[in-house]
């Protein structure tokens, strides 16, 4: 990987570098009892809530088909319905920018709120700020954002990363979140317990001061509708309406592919996104503008970065389809072990094994390490409200991953072997061997050089005395 | 019928047992087997590791050997299921046109061991006898890759003398992911450790499965904590008698 590739990458998600790759960074999860605990619990409570909320629909399977047409075709005639949006946003008072990458937009949004004279912010729990590290750049240039999403609150005043796209703060426990708000939070109460209701309640009285004395809010989007212009974020708390609503100036942060055409594609999602990702019929808040509101400034801000390299391809373009939901992630084995930390990126689980490689480009140890971080066992494709077939790019991300010195030419030599049945009786004698000697009557207990790997935890079966072809040849 | 049978590399060098089963079963119940010698390896490490042009090779010499049967076995559901979903997309990617069409063809008339029986076959009862405690692993490959469904349990209840107890979360994936039990082993273990604690939390003496590589995975754990539970394939069961 060049110089280039490398600083590209970190103009693409800042506050990531440096990584490790994901084998080394799960194997410090695996054997964290307290994040087992917790994620095991909220995942598969999550797991069982969702297949409840997807089964009371009967024509899940067409919405679904729906879906991932709706946003194929967006996808495909993109630069169309940017423009579209664009002129309707723009039509209704708004201000668009475009941005190419995270530095860029980065650039915009600090000049645009240094330029109100503010120097705090509200922001609206959003995955594309996380993606660009605003927060670390804003603070670069004195400006102080204040995440306002409950999750994302507890990560921040946890000096924390995010572990999960819908609750971001998945990895603590209640007693966990009771500590970091004694210590970091101003005003919270000293005899504050770890109840659900006595948490919620210091966040609150916390997080209304903040409410009525911002100026400046900055946003996601969930989706934007071509149309007519209209954004649409959709929450759970309330918090992010404070945010849109209250401080005179609104900078919205999008990725572009968030894109529907119209208000009937959007009807498709706001059933599929809120069944999908808490489970529940409908998201209790759901925020909807079109332009700039009466006596708020509005700014609308198009973030690339990494997409359109992505849609260039055509198996891994299916990931662009997402909608954030957190699905695949409540369903996956793998995360639910690893955790999220390990996948380096705002984007864990199979969907950013998939996402984060193809946005950063990859040619960092974890980006080249994430198509491996999967057993593909297809669970997560199951249950995608857009159908990503994330096993396939996962496979596909494989074969152009750059493939280590040692392991390409064993797997060059085992092709060769296994091109012909005559090689592949002599290996399987020289294997019935070699494996006899090292093997007692159960199992193998240690195999040589990689295969450690294998025989560190478990035995490996001893290679049988006689082959089955072996024993057809004597048979007939 | 004649049937052919595609044992795979890994049951041919390290389970030939399966292979005989399978032989055993198909000939019990009246029909003719044939293993065409030139067969190999369906290619599934090289394409699932991200080597799919080593793979051309493979598949097209799967192709040759198996394009003239009508049906053909395997006692696999993660090679049955690379055959065939994969190999056309194998083919396509090596930018052989011809070979997409022949690899569609060949992997329509390849079936797991349980859809060969229950829907080619429609047997339910093969006559099998097991007197043992027995779970099934639904495999990820037989379960969502090919969609077997109920078809081994219902090959299973028939079988005589089996106790067949239900295995707690058994759709949750037991960590081998092939090359993934070497890239990720800590995560790998983690997974194959919960697996095996739900097999034994169910009492039973045997854990089956329509797939030796996932059962080498869950068996070596077995093993290593010598906990005296075997694996055995599904074909294995359904070949034993009285």
């Amino acid at each position: 990987m060049s110089t280039d590739q490398r600083a590209a990458g970190a103009a693409r998600m800042p506050t990531y570098v440096g990584m490790p790759a994901f084998p080394e960074a799960a194997r410090d999860a695996v054997r964290d009892t307290r994040l087992r605990r917790n994620l095991t619990h909220a995942t598969t409570t999550i797991r069982a809530k969702r297949a409840a909320a997807v089964s009371e629909l009967a024509d899940w399977a067409e919405l679904r088909e729906t879906a991932k047409r709706i946003k194929d075709h967006t996808i495909e005639h993109l630069g169309h319905y940017l423009r579209l949006l664009e002129e309707q946003v723009t039509a209704r008072g708004g201000i668009v920018h475009w941005a190419r990458d995270a530095a860029e937009a980065n650039r915009v949004v600090a000049d645009l709120i240094k330029a109100t004279g503010e120097t705090d912010v509200v922001k609206v729990k959003s995955m594309a700020t996380q993606e660009i590290g605003l927060n670390e750049a804003l603070a670069a240039e004195g400006i102080r954002a204040h995440e306002t999403d409950l999750a994302e609150l507890i990560v921040q005043l946890g000096h924390d990363r995010p572990s999960h796209i819908l609750v971001p703060a998945i990895h603590r426990g209640r007693a966990e979140i009771r500590d970091i708000f004694r210590r970091e939070m101003p005003g919270a109460p000293d005899d504050l317990t770890d109840e659900p209701a006595r948490l919620a309640e210091a966040a609150r009285e916390h997080l209304r001061e903040r409410f009525l004395k911002a100026k400046v809010a900055v946003s996601g989007v969930n989706f934007a509708v071509a149309e007519t212009g209209s954004l649409v974020v959709v929450e759970s708390e309330g918090n992010g309406r404070m945010c849109l609503t209250l401080p005179e100036t609104l900078i919205s942060v999008m990725g572009i592919e968030k894109v529907v055409p119209s208000w009937q594609d959007l009807e498709v999602f706001l059933q599929l996104l809120p069944r999908s990702s808490t489970a529940e019929r409908m998201n209790p808040y759901t925020s909807v503008w079109s332009g700039a509101t009466e006596g708020q400034t509005f700014h609308l801000v198009l973030v690339d970065n990494g997409r359109t390299a992505t849609r260039d391809d055509e198996v891994g373009r299916q990931a662009l389809r997402c909608i954030r939901c957190s699905a695949c992630l409540n369903v996956c084995p793998v995360y639910q072990r690893a955790g999220g930390h390990a996948y380096g990126s705002p984007y864990p689980g199979p969907i950013g094994a998939i996402l984060s490689p193809q946005l950063r480009g990859a040619g960092s140890p974890v980006d080249d390490s994430l198509p491996y971080a999967s057993t593909l066992c297809g669970a997560c494709y199951e249950v995608c409200p857009v159908a990503i077939d994330i096993p396939e790019v996962l496979v596909h991300l494989r074969s152009r991953a750059v493939h280590g010195r040692a392991e390409k030419a064993a797997m060059r030599f085992a092709a060769w072997t296994l091109r012909s049945p005559t090689r592949l009786a002599f290996g399987q004698r020289l294997a019935g061997t070699a494996g006899r000697m090292l093997g007692r009557r159960g199992g193998i207990r240690r195999l040589p050089g990689p295969l450690t790997r294998w025989t560190d935890t478990r035995d490996a079966p001893v290679p049988a005395t006689e082959t089955f072809r072996e024993w057809w040849e004597k048979r007939s | 019928m004649r049937i052919a049978l595609f044992v795979t590399c890994f049951n041919d060098t390290l389970y030939p047992g399966t292979g005989k089963a399978v032989v055993t079963l198909l000939e019990r119940l009246g029909h003719e087997v044939v293993f065409p010698t030139a067969q190999t390896c369906c290619g599934q490490m090289h394409y699932n590791t991200g080597y799919d042009r080593e793979c051309g090779p493979l598949v097209r010499d799967f192709v040759k050997t198996f394009q003239s049967f009508d049906a053909i076995v395997v006692p696999s559901a993660s090679c049955a299921g690379m055959i065939r979903e994969n190999h056309p997309r194998v083919a396509r990617t090596i930018g052989d046109e011809a070979l997409v069409k022949k690899a569609g063809s060949t992997g329509s008339r390849v079936y797991e061991l349980t859809e060969l029986l229950i829907d080619v076959l429609g047997v339910e009862d093969v006559g099998a006898y097991f007197p043992h405690r027995v779970t099934y692993h639904p495999t990820c490959h037989s379960l969502r890759a090919l969609g077997v469904g109920d078809r081994p349990l219902r090959l299973l209840r028939a079988v005589r003398g089996i106790d067949l107890v239900e295995l707690p979360d058994a759709a949750e994936c037991c960590g081998f992911g092939g090359t993934f039990a070497l890239k990720n082993p800590d995560v790998s273990t983690a997974m194959g450790a919960d697996k095996v604690a739900r097999v034994r939390q169910t009492g039973a003496e045997v854990v089956c499965a329509a797939d030796n590589s996932c059962l080498a995975h869950i068996g070596g754990l077995l093993s290593r904590l010598r906990t005296g539970v075997r694996t055995l394939h599904l074909a294995e069961i359904l070949a034993a008698t009285d």
